[in-house]
């Protein structure tokens, strides 16, 4: 099987990083590697071609600054031209009209236009405190109305009664209007999958476009898609005025080439990014980090983020004051553990931390999974309260008992101390450098760049390398908890 | 028949015909030119990694055109049917048709794939072809999870006018399969197919559950699942392949389908999927109506994917 984008990009630039210059060869041999690992990762043809050109043109003959080798001076430049390609910004819905704001969701059958409509229906009204309204217009797929009945009654969102028979267009007149008489804050559509080549259906979707007037025309598009990806962009963009691109199904191992390819193809900002069956896995797309995430740097970022959100504030103060002092024992753990159930599980967290690539396919490789959490939780379970607190009077004794307690052997206990240990270290390291407070604002504060600045101290603003934080931090990223870095 | 043959080649082929000019206006070029020089070559690679054979794959077929070359002057018809003819080297062997052949009854097919692949559709197409060939057919609604799955797979099951196995959503499927099996012996019904929960490879416990489905098929009648198919979206790109892996590797995979080829995607990545997997690719889907699925003829692809 073929290396996913961000390996093939990390080996290219391993041994980049192992000469002392960079010559015109070397950047054209790493565009070779890069242009193949862009293909196999799906970015179409023609954006491959766009990007290849203006990197291998930036590379060649750029000033390698001092005291960065070459193959991080290229980094940083295909890294550059990732962003600039994803887009520089973050790109928020945009509602500012007269109520109610119409959101149109259109795309191909099966690229989660249904389960999207009501995630963001959700997020609007648990986080912006909108007034939703939901109506599907899809009359093909049988069922399909049901189907986000159903989503509306699990996320409490309310959906337009289903009349059987009636066509798209009047059903969206009668959203709009039950919208506004009802005095929704916003109305989503979500239309019926239609194929880019069917005549009769895209023009349905035109009249509902006229019919609605929405102020989001969001295309949804499958992350898995590959070099179609242009066909579709473009037909859609020809049939109504898109303002935006949702790309779903981000959580698979697909490492986000159909991003790239829309992004160039419609012009248009991509909004939100799917991460699951689960209807609170929508996140916004950052272009920067969907980059940071391609080179294999990680998506910290976002894995701060979801930390933030799921953690318990309380809890939190009361850890980051007991980490502030280095201190951290079994019952950190425990709660740690279980954060990270809550989390989506250590695969999801593994596909955020930079680095943790490997340890990912060697986990799914020793059939390490989420029941691991659980064990580990279970062997904390059965310490006594003082063996908790201060877990290194933990004796063969004590093991033996706490092993036949949690029903595991001897070795996953002496496994789970380990780990403590490191993580304990790494908080004491951690300290060291300047106390939780500085880190938190590196991640909260400036995003990436400054981060490396504050950690890894790499000067003259190149592409920071986030090898160097884990070596200042011994190696131990990995393990720290992801609550550590909230404020 | 033939009049209906015709009918699905049109659609397959106006679907395929933006591959097909794509790749002639590239080809056209090449008349004028006495030899195939690297850019031309390139040219044509680029036409076929565009059609999602993957890099490797349009690699290996542009090494074959460039040492026949010398063996006779090539017109665009030529290079055409040297294409054609890699591509169907390729995909001819694995051309095969799901057949019914278990016994005892029932002959247990279990439908896998992706969420949104197609699965619940390519079910209601497959009992339909089974039932055309007067066989008895059985559905199990297998996706517990997905909100109204049950639901669209009942309105199908009506449509054809087959049986249909379910359960209460977010049950367990296996149970639901248990049952199925169970009732499926018991009437001694031909055929039944198993639609499950979309799911994206990569997630362990989602695959787990797969293997539980095996196992409780296995235990009514060791034979089963006799099949077990994995719906591919034609959209997909290469990561098609790491589907085909992995599902292959947890699930048991026998054969594939693909859907959606009615668009302007190829599948070309079938082509790279045969090479590798060399798993039987049954049959291709090629729109929304029952009738709308269709045996896989490699050199019909090939063709179409060379213009």
């Amino acid at each position: 099987m073929f290396d996913s984008l961000s390996d093939r990009l990390g080996k290219v630039f391993d041994r980049l990083r192992g000469r002392g210059a960079l010559s015109e060869a070397d950047v054209r041999e790493a565009m070779r590697e890069v242009r193949t690992a862009l293909l196999e990762a799906d970015v179409a043809l023609p954006v491959v071609r766009s990007f290849i050109d203006s990197v291998t043109a930036k590379a060649v003959g750029a000033q390698v600054l001092r005291s960065v080798t070459p193959g991080q001076q290229v980094v940083k430049i295909v890294h550059d031209a990732l962003v600039e390609m994803l887009g520089a910004e973050t790109a928020e819905l945009n509602l500012a009209t007269t109520p109610p704001a119409v959101i149109m969701l259109v795309g191909l059958q099966g690229s989660g236009k249904t389960t999207t409509t009501a995630k963001i229906a959700r997020r609007l009204t648990a986080r912006e405190h909108k007034r939703v309204l939901m109506a599907s217009l899809d009359v093909n797929r049988p069922a399909a109305q049901e189907q986000l009945a159903v989503l509306g009654e699990q996320t409490g969102v309310a959906t337009l009664p289903i009349i059987t028979g009636q066509q798209p267009v009047d059903i969206a007149r009668r959203a709009l209007q039950a919208a506004k008489l009802q005095g929704f804050d916003v109305l989503m559509l979500d239309t019926a999958g239609r194929l880019h080549v069917d005549d009769a259906l895209m023009s349905e979707m035109q009249a509902v476009h006229r019919e609605a007037a929405p102020v989001e025309t969001l295309l949804v598009v499958d992350s898995l898609t590959g070099q179609d990806a242009v066909n579709v962009a473009s037909a859609f963009t020809r049939q109504v005025p898109l303002t935006g691109v949702i790309l779903t199904r981000m959580d698979g191992d697909a490492r986000g080439g159909a991003a790239l390819s829309m992004r160039y193809v419609t012009g248009q900002p991509i909004k939100f990014a799917g991460t699951g069956e689960k209807l609170d896995g929508l996140e916004e797309f950052h272009p920067q980090r969907v980059a940071g995430r391609i080179l294999g740097m990680g998506d910290i970022v976002s894995l701060v983020e979801r930390a933030a959100e799921t953690i318990d504030a309380e809890d939190a103060e009361k850890m980051a004051a007991k980490m502030a002092k280095g201190e951290f024992d079994m019952n950190d753990l425990k709660a740690q553990l279980q954060q990270m159930r809550k989390m989506g599980g250590l695969g999801a967290l593994a596909g955020m931390i930079p680095g943790m690539k490997k340890a990912q396919a060697a986990m799914a490789q020793s059939g390490m999974d989420d029941k691991v959490l659980i064990h580990m939780e279970a062997i904390i379970g059965s310490m006594t309260p003082k063996e908790r607190a201060k877990p290194e009077i933990m004796a063969a004794k004590r093991k033996i008992r706490v092993a036949k307690g949690a029903g595991v052997t001897v070795s996953e206990v002496n496994k789970l101390l380990k780990m403590h240990m490191e993580m304990a270290g790494a908080m004491k390291k951690l300290k060291k450098m300047g106390g939780l407070g500085g880190l938190a604002k590196m991640f909260g504060g400036g995003g990436l760049e400054s981060m490396m600045g504050g950690a890894g101290g790499t000067p003259g603003g190149a592409m920071p390398s986030m090898a160097d934080l884990q070596k200042q931090l011994g190696g131990q990223l990995g393990n720290i908890p992801p609550n550590l870095f909230k404020k | 028949m033939s009049e209906e043959a015709q009918g699905w080649g049109a659609k397959l082929f106006s679907g395929l015909r933006k591959t097909s000019s794509r790749l002639s206006e590239n080809l056209s070029a090449l008349v004028t030119k006495s030899n195939l020089d690297a850019a031309t070559l390139d040219e044509i690679e680029d036409a076929l990694i565009a059609s999602d054979l993957g890099p490797a794959m349009a690699h290996r077929v542009r090494e074959r055109l460039a040492t026949t070359r010398q063996e006779r002057g090539l017109d665009e018809a030529g290079i055409r049917a040297i294409v054609a003819e890699e591509i169907e080297q390729v995909l001819a062997p694995v051309a095969r048709p799901l057949e019914v052949t278990g016994f005892p009854r029932p002959h247990v097919i279990l439908v896998i794939g992706v969420n949104g692949s197609g699965k619940t559709t390519t079910i209601a197409k497959l009992a339909r072809r089974f039932q055309e060939e007067d066989y008895g057919v059985m559905l199990a609604a297998g996706d517990t999870f997905r909100a109204a799955a049950i639901g669209q797979l009942k309105v199908w099951a009506e449509r054809i006018g087959v049986p249909i196995i379910s359960g209460p959503e977010g049950g367990d499927p296996a149970g639901i399969v248990f049952d199925a099996v169970k009732k499926a012996t018991e009437i001694g019904t031909d055929v039944l197919i198993v639609d499950t929960a979309g799911r994206l490879h990569n997630k362990r416990e989602l695959m787990d559950e797969l293997a539980k489905i095996r196992r409780v098929l296995g235990r009514l009648n060791p034979a089963a699942p006799h099949d077990v198919v994995l719906v591919l979206d034609a959209t997909t790109g290469q990561n098609a392949l790491a589907q085909i892996s992995t599902f292959q590797d947890l699930a048991g995979v026998t054969g594939l389908v693909m859907t959606k080829l009615d668009g302007t995607a190829r599948g070309g990545v079938l082509v790279a999927a045969a090479e590798q997997f060399r798993l039987p690719i049954h049959a291709i889907g090629v729109g929304e109506t029952l009738d709308d699925l269709r045996p896989f003829d490699a050199g019909e692809l090939a063709r179409a994917i060379a213009g």
